[in-house]
């Protein structure tokens, strides 16, 4: 490197959470004793607006080339950092970030010694890493202004509407022969007791007749292909295969109940799952059979039994399916042996309380010792294990229930698979962050919302398509993505084209091409996320994962024990 | 040395167990203050080559902290992490290093109190082997081999070859892969350590005796590495070839 490297340091006390614990004081003299660092200093909060200025300020006044801040962690603050560096002018991953918080003051707060000490390491080790970054600079690229959604139940109905009605033609793509998904088998839906049919059929409406809604029904991906801005989307409709070119892509594929085949005695007829009630509810079959003791299991399946997750909407569809059939027929025992209720909310809890007064009975069973369905003397016959009483309660039913969980579709694997996106534990599909990104996938330009991320009830999946619609509407409204600029980058001198990175990247960002000199890796920089898995695995060591490269990371590693006397080590 | 001052290097994935380590933080889990921690945006960035150069430059035991297996933020970085890291154990256990001062673990972004139990018990467990002893040579040895295509191919593949097979479908047992994976760790560290002594002129018998290796063993790897254009005839001594390396940068580093 040919320019003179002139660091700075800046170290926050955040307050007394750094200052309390490490002597910054002793940390900002040691600092300003490293190689290559030109100015050190203190701050009582480097991220307020007086440490802001000062970093900036000194980024002019001292030419300062690299600049490093010792405070909290990057996951929050790095970008703070980052954007004040280059409002100085100064390209923003020309700073490294150190953590002397989370990972030092707040978990040494008994040994502020050697927590002071480890800051210092910490430091040098950030300076020596300071010394190697390069400027980066972000990736854009075109988008196309249209999207894909793929699933037509009530989540991606709503998704693919409030995309339209953003101003953008939306691809709805549906397996089935209609729309509605799950919702089209219900009854009533709770809290409003409405009929579920009315309201898809204003949906599905809604959808047919906007302009810029195209629906593709009974149609099945292919393929896909490409990368945010510039998706290619394979289909297969009706046996015709399309190709579609899309910006965005929202994964809206709902789920299914479990088919509780073998558990409790179901047999689809006395013994039936919630949805098979709901079709019977609709065609009021219960009164012309002659219905007077119905039973419902709840966690038929769930919490352990064959799937470890709670399903969530169960506690309430059975709740609701309990008080409509007290409503149709007051005569009717109906009774909800469950292990835990929810009814969370004002809503909910006043909706089970109109259930218990309308004579809907609850019986609480440890999860240990689930319900019993047995057969006595031609009938069936609960038992469901009372905890206080320590004994078996036998209750007679024409008709048990099971509340069985929604289970992830089987064809999610093949879909994430050509996506790129991953599934989680429980086989549905894994958002970015339950939290700060829970319609997003780690993959840009890809979203979801629904059922397929995990049971929830048509309010929430409402909620979240409208969510995901509007967060895949910004790159459609922006016209253009910045990828990271952190990606990695092959020496094609040294690469001998062997095509391992391209076996090792999840997100096809790497790939073999035919050159002049012969057979060589290249990265696609928007496909790219950063990971460097292909870094480790080059037979070459011709990647060079940016930001965290070999040399990079070697000299943090080397500097961490690097002892005063011994400095030139760091080669 | 004292005992309480085992140093310790982690390398963390920013997105599960650096989130964690925050957490710790955050939640004020103490744990002890040996390990210098450097983050990388996922554990499947972490090479072999990094990890011995690690212990090289000083450090009595390394952490490779990763998210779950089948929660990784890249889908799969943490399957080769997991093939990387064992074949840089098994590269420490030919250096004389004790392989467990090398270790992995999978610290979700809500596991912070996990995270600090881990610490600790890691710290523990490395002051218990007290410091870290060894020949230098032996670990450049081991980071030469680490840095070389054969082993760098093997750790890679491997969870390919468990998986889905080979080119003709053949599926690997564990126990194949691992007989394979200790001769081929073998082979290329023996060869690696012979390179290292031909710093200076060496005929078969002097290193054989040197290394205490079989003098046919060494002349296997002798024509290797002549074949690779990795070391030359020096001269013939008395009807003896010696044999010197062609040109080996400093530190057994090829950055």
């Amino acid at each position: 490197m040919t320019e003179e490297l002139r660091i700075g340091v800046f170290i926050c006390h955040c307050g007394i959470n750094i200052g309390g614990v490490v002597d910054v004081p002793e940390v900002v003299e040691y600092a300003s004793t490293l190689e290559n660092v030109v100015h050190a200093e203190r701050n009582l909060y480097t991220c307020s607006s007086e440490g802001l200025e000062s970093i900036k300020s000194t980024i002019k006044e001292k030419e300062l080339n690299r600049v490093v801040v010792a405070s909290c962690t990057p996951r929050t603050h790095e970008p703070l950092f980052r954007a004040t560096c280059e409002e100085a002018g100064l390209n923003p991953y020309l700073f490294e970030f150190v953590n002397i918080r989370d990972q030092c003051s707040w978990v040494h707060m008994h040994e502020p010694e050697l927590a002071t000490e480890k800051a210092k390491d910490l430091v040098r080790m950030g300076v020596a890493k300071a010394a190697r970054l390069e400027p980066l600079e972000e990736l854009t690229s075109d988008v196309i202004p249209s999207a894909v959604v793929i699933g037509a139940g009530i989540s991606g109905m709503t998704a693919a509407l409030s995309i339209a009605k953003n101003g953008f033609y939306v691809h709805l793509i549906e397996k089935g022969r209609e729309m509605g998904g799950l919702l089209r088998h219900l009854y009533k839906l709770y809290p409003t007791d409405e009929l579920a049919k009315e309201f898809l059929e204003q949906r599905i409406k809604a959808v047919e007749e906007h302009e810029r809604v195209e629906l593709h029904l009974s149609s099945s991906i292919k393929d896909v292909e490409g990368y945010v801005g510039k998706f290619k989307v394979i289909l297969d409709e009706n046996g015709v295969e399309k190709s579609i070119d899309c910006g965005v892509i929202i994964v809206a594929t709902g789920a299914k109940e479990l088919e509780p085949e073998g558990l409790y005695d179901y047999d689809g007829e006395k013994v039936i799952t919630q949805l098979q009630l709901e079709e019977k509810l609709k065609h009021e079959d219960l009164n012309r059979e002659g219905i007077e003791n119905v039973v419902m299991i709840q966690c038929a399946g769930a919490r352990g039994e064959v799937v470890e997750y709670c399903s969530k909407i169960c506690c309430m569809n059975a709740i609701k399916n309990a008080k409509l059939l007290k409503e149709a027929n007051p005569d009717i025992n109906v009774f909800i042996a469950h292990n835990e209720l929810q009814a969370y909310g004002e809503e909910y809890e006043l909706y089970y309380r109109d259930a218990k007064k309308a004579g809907v009975r609850f019986l609480r069973f440890p999860l240990e010792k689930r319900p019993k369905v047995r057969k006595s003397d031609g009938k069936l016959v609960v038992d469901v294990f009372h905890e206080r009483l320590q004994m078996d309660i036998p209750l007679e039913a024409d008709l048990v229930v099971l509340s069985a969980p929604l289970v992830q579709n089987p064809d999610a694997e093949r879909l994430s698979k050509m996506l790129k996106v991953p599934l989680g534990q429980d086989r549905f599909f894994f958002e970015a962050h339950v939290k700060l990104r829970p319609v997003d996938f780690a993959t840009d330009g890809i979203f979801l919302c629904g059922t397929a991320q995990g049971p929830k009830d048509i309010e929430e999946s409402i909620s979240q398509g409208y969510a995901a619609a509007s967060r895949a509407t910004i790159p459609l409204a922006k016209g253009y993505v910045s990828s990271e600029a952190i990606i990695s980058s092959v020496d094609e001198a040294v690469c001998v084209g062997c095509g391992i990175c391209e076996s090792v990247c999840s997100y096809g960002a790497i790939e073999v091409e035919e050159t002049e000199e012969g057979r060589r890796a290249k990265v696609t920089g928007v496909k790219c996320k950063g990971c460097g898995t292909c870094g480790s695995s080059c037979i070459k060591r011709a990647i060079k994962m940016q930001h965290f490269t070999d040399d990079q990371l070697i000299a943090q590693e080397r500097a961490a024990f690097v002892t005063e006397t011994e400095t030139e080590v760091v080669s | 040395m004292k005992e309480e001052e085992v140093k310790l290097v982690g390398f963390l994935c920013n997105w599960c167990c650096y989130a964690g380590a925050d957490l710790a933080g955050v939640s004020r889990f103490q744990y002890p203050p040996n390990m210098r921690i450097i983050r990388v945006m996922c554990s499947g960035r972490v090479d072999p080559v990094i990890i011995l150069d690690t212990f090289l430059y000083g450090a009595d035991g390394v952490f490779i902290g990763g998210c779950h297996l089948g929660d990784c933020h890249y889908l799969q970085g943490n399957y080769y992490a997991e093939k990387k890291i064992e074949m840089a154990k098994r590269l420490l256990k030919e250096a004389g290093v004790e392989p467990e001062r090398l270790r992995l673990e999978w610290v979700s972004a809500s596991e912070g109190e996990r995270f600090a139990g881990v610490m600790k018990e890691f710290t523990a467990e490395i002051k218990e082997l007290g410091p870290i002893k060894f020949e230098k040579e032996e670990i450049e040895a081991a980071c030469i081999a680490a840095a070389d295509y054969s082993l760098r191919i093997l750790a890679t593949k491997e969870k390919e070859l468990l998986e889905e097979g080979n080119k003709y479908g053949e599926v690997f047992t564990k126990h194949e892969m691992d007989r394979l994976l200790d001769d081929m760790v073998r082979e290329e560290y023996e060869a690696k350590k012979i390179l290292l002594k031909l710093k200076k002129p060496m005929s078969v018998k002097e290193i054989a005796s040197e290394l205490n290796l079989k003098p046919n063993v060494v002349f296997r790897h002798i024509l290797d590495l002549k074949r690779y254009e990795l070391i030359e005839v020096h001269e013939i001594r008395d009807n003896t070839p010696t044999y010197i390396a062609r040109e080996l940068s400093e530190g057994g580093n090829e950055e």
